[in-house]
């Protein structure tokens, strides 16, 4: 197992490819989730903040 | 091409595919992972810094295949006028910048034990540098524009002018490159590749492409949310005034 | 239609001169750019000469990008593109007209001085001809891509950072081409090659330039 880890020595170099590209791949999802979240709670509140124009608007998308 | 031009049908269509989408990159990404980090051997040359490969050289292909998805989405703007289009190519520019950053990171980190140095000016990581470049110049016009509309069309230009250009741009760094380097680099990959090597890079290739599918997906989503909040703000607000006229 | 573009080329150029020597701000910039590095890397002949096609090519490109703000942002802020929207051709002959009456103002005297920078920067001979002339056929492409950036950030404000993000990466060609042209000449080889394909980077410039800032200028007009 520790051999495994050790990558032959070349622990740091594979490890941290690895890392970056979790890094960088988790932090766009998690990022980009969070955003899509927001969005349509915040799309939610206006809708019911603005009810008369709710119909519309569901008009609007069934067309 | 325009049945898909409507938000809501777009919507559903995209919680069909997320679910799929989704499972298939964690299916893809833990099964590459298992061949390319346990199941595979290592290199008689590199050892097991190959495995950095796997991680590499799919970046690599998906900071192009997605400058390619921009293009094409910006050509469908351009053309067609397509709504989801702009949509699609805004959302795409952050991922694709992401993979090119990943594509470089691994490249140094692959450079330093193979060719004793963390940066070579071999013409592949030029060329995926200047990549990066136009990836950020892409995302600076497009977030510098407010009037969205204008954007839209702003980022289409550019990203179609970037991807006529790139093969020129290529061109020159390989020519620049003949002219510099001594021919001594190791030659990365390689066309004769053993299948058990090919197996991970394939796996993790494909799940780079579903992860692409699923964030791009979402944040497509959250920009049509986001113009439809733009738009009832928009609403309110008039709405107050003509109240307090 | 041929007196309309040279009115047209004379009108900008008139602009250029006029703006307080505006023109050859750019110029001097390249100019100053060029002597900041015998300064910064010291006096040595060989190391001057050996870096040379590279300096003068870098603060040439930098040169233009400082140049560009000024290639639609007056004729946007005063409205007089809708004007020259008007006339009776084609709007992306009155952009190609405005990109080389860019290049006569602000690039051509770059190039013109590039001879006596060259020989500061210990350029001699067959590879001093090599740089004028990479410059003279490089140049003009600078013009016509860098219009593209302009074009896209016309009417932004602080455009200045962002247009140099936009166009130094599509600048690399030229670079390469250009330097390449000075640096086989100084090895005694011929630059010919180099030279042609910079040219051939120009032609492309020009059609991609003309079609893209055109394409982007006309949305602004709309």
């Amino acid at each position: 197992m520790s051999s495994f880890f050790a990558m032959g020595g070349y622990a740091f170099y594979v490890w941290s490819s690895y890392g970056a590209a979790l890094l960088i791949l988790g932090g766009i999802a998690i990022f980009s989730m969070a955003r899509a979240r927001q969005a349509s709670r915040r799309l939610e509140e206006l809708k019911r903040a603005a009810p008369h124009r709710r119909r519309r608007e569901e008009a609007a998308d069934g067309a | 091409m325009h049945r898909f031009a409507n938000p809501a049908r777009f919507q559903r269509l995209a919680s069909i595919i997320l679910p799929w989408s989704d499972v298939l990159t964690a299916g893809l990404l833990v099964s590459g992972l298992y061949f390319a980090l346990f199941a595979s051997p290592a290199d008689y040359q590199q050892g097991e810094t190959v495995r950095i490969m796997y991680i590499h050289v799919p970046a690599a292909w998906m900071a192009m295949f997605t400058y390619s998805v921009m293009a094409a989405a910006s050509a469908a703007s351009l053309i067609w006028k397509h709504p989801l289009a702009d949509v699609a190519a805004r959302a795409a520019a952050p991922i694709g910048a992401g993979f090119t950053a990943i594509a470089l990171i691994t490249g140094m980190l692959w450079g330093e034990p193979m060719w004793g140095t963390w940066w070579v000016w071999d013409a592949r990581l030029t060329s995926v540098l200047i990549l990066f470049f136009l990836y950020l110049g892409y995302m600076a016009l497009v977030n510098a524009i407010e009037n969205p509309a204008a954007a839209a069309r702003a980022g289409a230009i550019l990203a179609l002018v970037g991807f006529v250009n790139i093969p020129i741009i290529k061109f020159s760094v390989d020519w620049w490159n003949t002219l510099h380097q001594p021919a001594s680099v190791i030659k990365m990959g390689g066309p004769s590749i053993a299948p058990s090597m090919l197996l991970p890079l394939v796996l993790m290739a494909l799940g780079f492409h579903f992860y692409f599918v699923s964030v791009l997906l979402r944040r497509m989503r959250s920009e049509l949310d986001l113009a439809r909040v733009r738009a009832l703000e928009d609403a309110i607000a008039l709405n107050s005034e003509e109240a307090a006229a | 239609m041929t007196r309309t573009l040279f009115a047209l080329i004379k009108r900008d150029l008139n602009l250029a001169w006029r703006q307080g020597g505006g023109a050859l701000l750019g110029t001097v910039f390249f100019a100053v750019a060029v002597v900041l590095f015998p300064l910064g890397v010291g006096p040595e002949p060989n190391t001057l000469a050996r870096i040379a096609a590279g300096v003068l090519w870098v603060a040439a490109l930098l040169a233009a990008v400082v140049s560009l703000d000024r290639l639609f942002e007056a004729d946007h802020d005063d409205g007089s593109l809708d004007g020259l929207a008007l006339l009776p051709l084609p709007f992306s002959l009155v952009v190609a007209a405005k990109c080389l009456a860019h290049w006569l103002a602000s690039l051509l005297p770059v190039v013109i001085i590039s001879p006596f920078l060259g020989l500061m920067m210990r350029l001699e001979g067959d590879a001093l001809g090599a740089l004028v002339l990479a410059l003279l056929l490089g140049t003009p492409g600078l013009s016509f891509i860098g219009a593209i950036g302009a074009a896209l950030a016309v009417g932004l404000r602080r455009a200045g950072a962002l247009l140099s993000l936009l166009v130094l990466p599509l600048y690399i060609p030229a670079l390469i081409f250009g330097v390449a042209a000075v640096e086989a000449a100084r090895m005694g080889l011929d630059p010919a090659p180099h030279l042609m394909l910079l040219f051939g980077a120009t032609l492309f410039a020009v059609v991609i330039g003309t079609a893209a800032a055109t394409a982007a200028l006309k949305f602004d007009l709309e």
